[in-house]
């Protein structure tokens, strides 16, 4: 077993140090080392979009990073969406779209989400549907995602 | 049961489900999120080959890896008879099911388990596979349903005979079983018909496809009890599943449902439980497996690809004359296809005079497929609609009109016999042809690209199964729910809304619980569409065993007769003294301490009311000819749903079937080289749709109440997966004019069937 690896990070806004072994992807150190199990493991090959973060304003599989590439970056996952007690929009939009069901997908379209609002606030249908393309949902036909998405957009711009 | 109350409060509101924060916030745990102190990570070796002998194992040099604790191989499990076993309602083989779970002589597929590895972290348990020497002597395999029934075709088990055959026979066969529907007279029935159309379909095997792969952890304790924390569709399946499997009492074990990532049908079985709890046993650690998504495609259960035969004859009046249907479906590994299923379902939509079915469950060197949302009615489904298209085409009928003439009502018998009661069928048609969708005008072709228009009905019979429910009223008026159904798709929250609604309380407060098995009474798996119908018929007795004992507090208070108590929205009243005031739950709820503790409401049932469920869809697609892709344009689908309790799951369980139909009719496909090894075990290579495949699905919830549940719920959630195939099918015929007659109608397929054509 190769020595572990010291690695500091910005964890959704907390400075963040942990130790990881050189062959261990983002999305275990996540899970595994710190304990934010809200990321998913779906496919571990980058295809589905579970364990997607949002990486230095970018939305990325974690599953497709290694724990020690992210020394010294910015991560936000599912568990940092929300501000204290106040869901942010998208979480409280899906809520009220019923735009999960079994909801493992859930925190990987949320953070795609947000990456998206965050660079586009007013993105139109197909760009949403564009943006959230890299993440696989089995149970809901995407309808009521694509409308919670558009709807939290409508509301964060005041309208 | 009579109560179809006219009015509801809670009952077709959209609260907020009960589990949704903690799934929004990444806080609800999944199996694969259980974490305990001194956690060992498995991992299980699987055959490279379609079919062959296992000559010798040797794990030595992974024994001697560091960090590794525990290999076990079907030494360690004990050697089954085979034999028909029962579990609840359901037969099942014992031998079967151990031999899926670790191959004992003979690997049967790719993927097929061999060997299971405990060590400290995932990575050392995955090196240690590498190390483990397997020497197989490879056989002949077999993987299509049409070569493994010829004689000469190699034999997966030996041991097996053909069930339900006119004439027993001892030989070797791969066919396990066949089935027989049949009534009238074909032959007059054809001849009496002004059009005839006959055509052969093959469908692809194609996989479940939750997000979530499969996971188990299991605590094994020096006492004999254990603990098995897993998402599962059903606890007690589980449990019961892996006592079968490694011979222990039921009672030693309990199972945790974790939070579950998916599971359409494909978490019923067992796959790593058994193996989870031996390792530990071996360890006297807890161990922890998860699959890999290569794992879960190429050794968990997909449903069955198939080859149908349909030929039908209709005449000039519209009516359909004749039926023959020929099916073969691929078991996989052990004998289980949803044959009968499909056989019992493609023709349910219509009223019939001369039909017969055949249906064959046959073993292919593939994975022992499972369960899939209204498991095998798809595939007939596919064949028997586009022929009821073409007829309808060939005699100058409306297609909906067509269905109109000749669809089952209250009364009609089905195919397999039983006489429907009162069902909606008629008026999905209604709702179809009526729909805003149906009504606009066909879509025209622009670009070189072909625009078509196309439906599809299904019919999907529902389940009832053992439910328990205990309903707990807490000290401020509130209530807890607790039942053993897990929850997929929002049954928290119908189950929840039904209990609000007997008792007079808003939705969120009553909190619904999923509980183990040793904390609630025997609950049966969710599938079959029958957690809001069968858990929610135990919910409603169980609240008015609670409204019952209320009545009775409120009487001792008051000191009068419980006759004389009144229940209505969440208040007691006393009828025969007006001084008594009126109290509503919480004020009553301070009382209960006093007139004799806590209040409990619970209830047990198997009901036998169950509501089947029909659905016809309407899909506008544009293809392109020259590269064969198809897109979406429009897509509605209506469904008879008894009673939507809360309609956004509802209509999510529609949407979200129709998205699967639509994969399964135009991309997903299990594909397999010459040597039987699956080459598309990933989510890039097995093509499911995203949400730039599909555009916004309307949904229509037609509600005829189901006379067999308390407040007229049918299940929802299987019947929208069957008719996508054939309405994209026949949305491709109107389109291009060629007829599709293989799933999955891939570019490939439709480029060629053009070029045919022309």
């Amino acid at each position: 077993m190769a020595r572990k690896v010291h690695v500091q990070t910005t964890l959704n806004g907390e400075v963040t140090e942990f130790l990881c072994e050189p062959r261990q992807n983002l999305l275990e150190v996540l899970r595994d080392e710190l304990g934010f199990t809200g990321s998913k493991e779906g496919c571990l090959t980058g295809d589905c979009g579970a364990c997607s973060v949002i990486l230095n304003g970018r939305p990325s599989c974690s599953c497709l990073v290694l724990g020690v590439e992210a020394e010294g970056q910015e991560i936000t996952t599912v568990e940092g969406l929300a501000d204290g007690d106040a869901l942010h929009p998208l979480q409280q939009k899906f809520l009220e779209h019923a735009a999960l069901q079994c909801g493992i997908c859930t925190p990987g379209f949320l953070v795609t989400a947000k990456a998206l609002l965050d660079r586009n606030p007013n993105p139109s249908e197909p760009e949403v549907r564009y943006a959230l393309a890299g993440n696989l949902c089995r149970c809901t036909g995407y309808d009521k995602i694509v409308k919670a998405v558009l709807d939290a957009a409508s509301v964060m711009q005041g309208r | 049961m009579a109560q179809q109350e006219a009015k509801f409060k809670v009952i077709g509101t959209r609260p907020i489900r009960h589990d949704g924060v903690d799934k929004v916030t990444g806080r609800a745990k999944y199996g694969a999120d259980i974490d305990l102190p001194g956690l060992l990570h498995g991992k299980v070796l699987r055959s490279p080959h379609a079919h062959a002998r296992i000559r010798s194992i040797d794990a030595s040099a992974a024994l001697a890896l560091p960090g590794v604790k525990a290999v076990i191989t079907s030494a360690d499990l004990p050697d089954l008879p085979s034999g028909g076993a029962m579990m609840g309602e359901l037969p099942m083989n014992p031998r079967h099911l151990s031999l899926n779970v670790m191959a004992r002589d003979k690997v049967l597929y790719d993927g097929h388990a061999v060997a299971a590895v405990a060590a400290t972290n995932p990575h050392i348990a995955e090196e240690a596979l590498t190390l483990i020497t397997v020497d197989y002597e490879v056989l002949p395999h077999v993987q299509n349903v049409m070569t493994a029934m010829q004689d000469d075709a190699p034999i997966l088990l030996p041991e097996l005979r053909t069930s339900g055959a006119e004439e027993k026979s001892d030989k070797e066969t791969n066919v396990a079983s066949q089935l027989r529907f049949a009534r009238g007279d074909l032959e007059a029935g054809f001849a009496a018909a002004d059009a005839v159309v006959e055509r052969e379909f093959d469908t692809s095997m194609v996989h479940q496809g939750y997000i979530e792969p499969h996971n188990a952890v299991a605590q094994y304790n020096a006492d004999g009890r254990s603990t098995i924390w897993v998402s599962t569709q059903g606890a007690f399946t589980a449990r019961d599943q892996t006592a079968m499997i490694l011979d222990i009492p039921s009672s030693s074990m309990k199972v945790v449902p974790a939070e579950i990532g998916g599971g359409f049908g494909g978490k019923i079985s067992v796959y790593l439980e058994p193996l989870a709890l031996v390792l530990s046993k071996k360890t006297g650690k807890p161990v922890k497996m998860v699959m890999s998504r290569g794992e879960v495609l190429r050794a968990t259960g997909p449903t069955s690809g198939s080859h149908i035969k349909v030929k039908m004859g209709a005449n000039k009046d519209g009516t359909i004359t004749a039926a023959h249907i020929w099916m073969a479906y691929e078991a996989g590994a052990f004998p289980g296809a949803p044959v009968g299923a499909g056989c019992m379902t493609v023709l349910a939509p219509y009223d019939l005079e001369n039909l017969q079915i055949d249906g064959f469950d046959v073993l292919v060197n593939k994975p022992k497929t499972a369960a899939y949302r209204a498991p095998g009615s798809s595939n007939s489904s596919f064949a028997g609609e586009t022929v009821i298209d073409e007829l309808a085409e060939k005699l100058g009928f409306d297609p909906l009109e067509f269905r109109r003439l000749n669809g089952a009502k209250e009364g009609t018998a089905q195919p397999a016999g039983p006489q429907f009661g009162r069902i909606g069928y008629l008026e999905t048609l209604d709702a179809a042809q009526n729909s805003a969708h149906y009504q606009s005008p066909k879509p025209q072709a622009s670009n070189g690209k072909k625009r078509g228009r196309g439906v599809a009905s299904g019919f999907w019979f529902n389940a009832g199964f053992q439910s328990s429910a205990t309903v707990n009223i807490n000290s401020d008026g509130t209530a807890n729910l607790v039942t053993g159904s897990t929850d997929i798709g929002g049954t928290r929250a119908s189950c929840a809304m039904i209990a609000a609604e007997v008792l007079g309380l808003a939705a969120e407060d009553v909190h619904p619980v999923v509980a183990d098995t040793e904390s609630i009474g025997h609950t049966d798996m969710t599938g079959g569409s029958r957690v809001t119908f069968a858990t929610g018929t135990a919910v409603y007795e169980a609240a008015q065993d609670v409204v019952t004992q209320l009545r009775e507090r409120a009487a001792k208070l008051w000191k009068v007769e419980v006759k004389d108590v009144a229940f209505q929205d969440g208040v007691v009243s006393c009828l025969s003294d007006a001084k008594n005031e009126p109290m509503n739950l919480k004020e009553l709820a301070t009382k209960l301490p006093r007139t004799g503790g806590p209040v409990s409401g619970r209830a047990q049932v198997n009901p036998r009311g169950v509501g089947p469920a029909f659905a016809t869809h309407v899909v506008d697609v544009e293809v392109d000819p020259e590269t064969g892709k198809v897109d979406i344009l429009r897509y509605t689908a209506t469904q008879d749903v008894g009673r939507a309790i809360h309609p956004s799951y509802v209509e999510g369980q529609i949407q979200g079937a129709v998205a699967q139909g639509v994969g399964w009719g135009l991309n997903e496909e299990y594909f397999y080289d010459e040597n039987g090894t699956l080459r598309n075990a990933g989510f890039l290579d097995y093509r499911m749709p995203t949400c730039l495949d599909l555009p916004m699905i309307e949904t229509i919830l037609v509600e005829v109440p189901n006379p067999g549940h308390p407040v007229g719920v049918r299940g929802v959630g299987e019947v929208p997966i069957i008719p996508p195939p054939a309405a994209v099918a026949n949305a491709l015929h109107n389109a291009l004019g060629v007829r599709m007659q293989e799933l999955p109608m891939s570019p490939g397929k439709i480029t060629k069937a053009v070029l045919e054509q022309s």
